[in-house]
């Protein structure tokens, strides 16, 4: 952990350069070395032993051991699949497309690693339907690896084979879930199954399936070419390396920062983003997507890392960053979080199905001023019988957030509600956050 | 008494149910190729696709967009297309057609318009532009609606049109966008995300301190 903060570009690393897309450009800075070294160098175990040991964990929210999770995968001659989850759908959660329109290659070549150490003959990338310009690019830098070399039948020579997927969505957060992707992966409707099985043992057809992250996977290629050692250098000791942070709300510069796990958070709202509008104030921040449980001002001062966040009783989550001002209404932002669940519940448990639909009812009622004070221990006593009781925790993400802001704002919420009998609209309480004009379009 | 086929329990039918449904046919078997007129290069698409995965059910969405691509929506007619090439009931592709967002089971318009309505986009006012969207697009053949968390954050309030992304745009920028569409050119060049460079490499906030941006 270094004393001076600011970016620490590794991923992003030559990411203005448009000519990085492409895999002359991508080598050109030194790609592809690492898929080299690991075919031609490197047993399997050596591959899963640097990635166990860097002590990478799962970017796409639940911050597992990755290497500690391919070494789940069994040993043996059946076929064996490599997912990489690029459905990122979590509101306030932007980093995966930047990674995957900037640097395809490194997503590439870290999936040859990883499918080295899992044994996976067959790869897919799941990238959300929306991302259709994004899965462009991929189409073209998966079809120039190919013509490479790197993907393919006896790659580099090695007797390896790997083909390689790129599978676009049609639109469903679930779908982010990995069993759910699995399902959808498998051409049906987007459903969670239960664990155990875990897809390392029993997953995409039945068979062991490795599933991870675009950012962790994008992370593979440095942490065999310059080991675990360097990989460790940054971040903590609990939260080793770099991370894309989404920045977004109302911040003045809102994009995606990668800096060293652990630093402030303060750092990266204030110093990176630019802070609030000119004349405003954090009221509260999303720490980890819209799934994370709010947090205040006071704990701006945190270390942003898995460890950190986990002890406010939040969570780091996909490392994305939702900054609310003093213009926004908590109990406008629960309604509106609750709505998003709502939405994307697939139907399966009846906790969620069922509880978000109550929720966002009740939400709704609290807004019109139509509410009573029970409303509010009902809205609470309802997060707690979903939490834990579903195939998914989609509605434990729902649960989290919600009831933290019914915890942190109650007088808020009171308030909202004493206005019962003046049938509010929803639209006259909140006001809109609006950029000062000069920086709209900063950036282009 | 004839059993029918369209109504086995001699229950009333919700018109809405068979509405644009093909009559006298039933979604549960599966349907044979000659009988469904796919066009060819429909057909070979479908095969192209279930020829990258080791289980063909896995085409599934994939053919379905296809089929969306051909027709400008999954049609009744392009599900039984489908559903003959690939060897599944109609009644299946539907199941799995009628779960996704993207993929509509009714007649949308030529052009797509998707405004984010989710957080970050509704504190930057994303309600608004969803509306501003559909006062300019009334009567066009457009078709408009607020989506979930597009993964445009930092271009706030944002909508994709046609696949691709735009923003941050303001509430006037909405009738533009739909004039540029109808005219068939470029929408919004301006606001187009894949001209924006990296947040941290614009200029630094007005009066905050510039940060050095430190790389290895």
């Amino acid at each position: 952990m270094r004393a001076e903060y600011g970016e620490t570009r590794v991923l992003l690393e030559h990411a203005e350069d448009p000519a990085l897309r492409t895999i002359d450009g991508y080598r050109g800075y030194g790609g592809y070395a690492s898929l080299e070294k690991a075919y031609r160098e490197l047993e399997q175990d050596e591959v899963l032993k640097v990635l166990e040991d860097s002590g990478l964990r799962g970017r796409g929210g639940a911050g597992f051991s990755m290497g500690k999770k391919a070494s789940f995968l069994p040993r043996g001659e059946m076929a064996k699949y490599l997912c990489c989850n690029a459905d990122e759908s979590e509101p306030g959660a932007f980093k995966d497309r930047e990674l995957m329109q900037r640097n395809p290659h490194q997503l590439i070549e870290g999936i040859a690693i990883a499918a080295l150490a899992a044994d996976a003959g067959h790869a897919f990338i799941f990238i959300r339907g929306e991302y259709a310009a994004q899965a462009d690019i991929l189409d073209a830098a998966v079809a120039e690896a190919y013509e490479a070399g790197y993907l393919g039948t006896n790659i580099l020579g090695m007797h390896r084979d790997l083909e390689l997927v790129v599978h676009r969505g049609a639109g469903a957060y679930i779908c982010g879930e990995e069993t759910a992707l699995l399902d959808a992966l498998e051409g049906k409707r987007g459903n969670p199954r239960l664990k155990p099985p875990f897809p390392a043992v029993q997953g995409l057809y039945g068979g062991p399936t490795l599933i991870n992250n675009v950012e962790t996977l994008s992370n593979v290629p440095g942490i065999v070419a310059k080991g675990a050692e360097w990989f460790k250098g940054f971040g903590t000791e609990q939260s080793p390396g770099t991370k894309v942070v989404s920045i977004s709300g109302g911040v003045r510069r809102p994009g995606n920062y990668e800096v060293e796990l652990g630093i402030p958070t303060r750092e990266l709202i204030y110093g990176l983003a630019g802070g609030p509008e000119p004349g405003h104030e954090v009221k509260a921040f999303y720490p980890g997507g819209s799934s994370s449980p709010v947090l205040t001002p006071d704990e701006l001062d945190l270390p942003y890392s898995f460890e950190a966040m986990a002890e406010a009783g939040s969570m780091l989550g996909s490392g994305s960053i939702i900054v609310a001002d003093d213009r926004v209404s908590i109990p406008h932002m629960a309604l509106r979080t609750a709505r998003f669940y709502h939405h994307e519940s697939c139907g399966k448990c009846a906790p969620c199905r069922e509880g978000t639909n109550w929720t966002v009812k009740m939400l709704e009622r609290v807004v019109r001023g139509e509410a009573t004070p029970m409303d509010l221990d009902i809205i609470s006593s309802v997060q707690e019988n979903i939490m834990g009781h579903c195939l998914c925790v989609l509605g434990d993400s729902m649960a989290m957030p919600v009831s933290a802001m019914v915890r942190k704002f109650r007088a808020e919420f009171e308030e909202v509600m004493a206005n019962a009998g003046s049938a509010l609209d929803e639209g006259e309480q909140h006001a809109v956050v609006r950029a000062p004009a000069e920086t709209l379009g900063a950036s282009i | 008494m004839s059993w029918d086929p369209n109504d086995p329990a001699g229950l009333p039918v919700d018109p809405a149910v068979s509405e644009g449904r093909v009559p006298g046919r039933t979604s549960e078997e599966v349907p044979e190729l000659h009988e469904v007129g796919c066009p060819p290069e429909l057909r070979e698409r479908i095969e192209a696709l279930m020829a990258r995965y080791p289980d063909r059910k896995s085409a599934s969405i994939p053919a379905l967009w296809a089929v969306q691509k051909r027709y400008g929506w999954c049609t009744p007619e392009g599900i039984r297309q489908a559903a003959a090439v690939m060897r599944f009931t109609p009644g299946y592709l539907e199941s799995v057609a009628s779960f996704y967002d993207l993929l509509h089971t009714e007649p949308v318009g030529a052009h797509r318009i998707e405004v984010c309505t989710n957080i970050s986009c509704w504190m930057r006012g994303g309600d608004e532009l969803l509306q501003a969207f559909y006062e300019a697009g009334e009567g066009e053949d457009v078709h408009i609606t607020g989506f979930e968390c597009l993964g445009a954050c930092d271009i706030a309030p944002m909508a994709s049109i046609d696949q691709r992304y735009y923003g941050p745009l303001e509430t006037a920028e909405a009738a533009t966008a739909i004039e540029q569409l109808k005219a068939g050119g470029e929408v919004l060049p301006e606001k187009a995300l894949k001209e924006r460079g990296l947040a941290g490499d614009s200029p630094p906030a007005a009066d905050g301190e510039p940060r050095e941006r430190d790389r290895r």
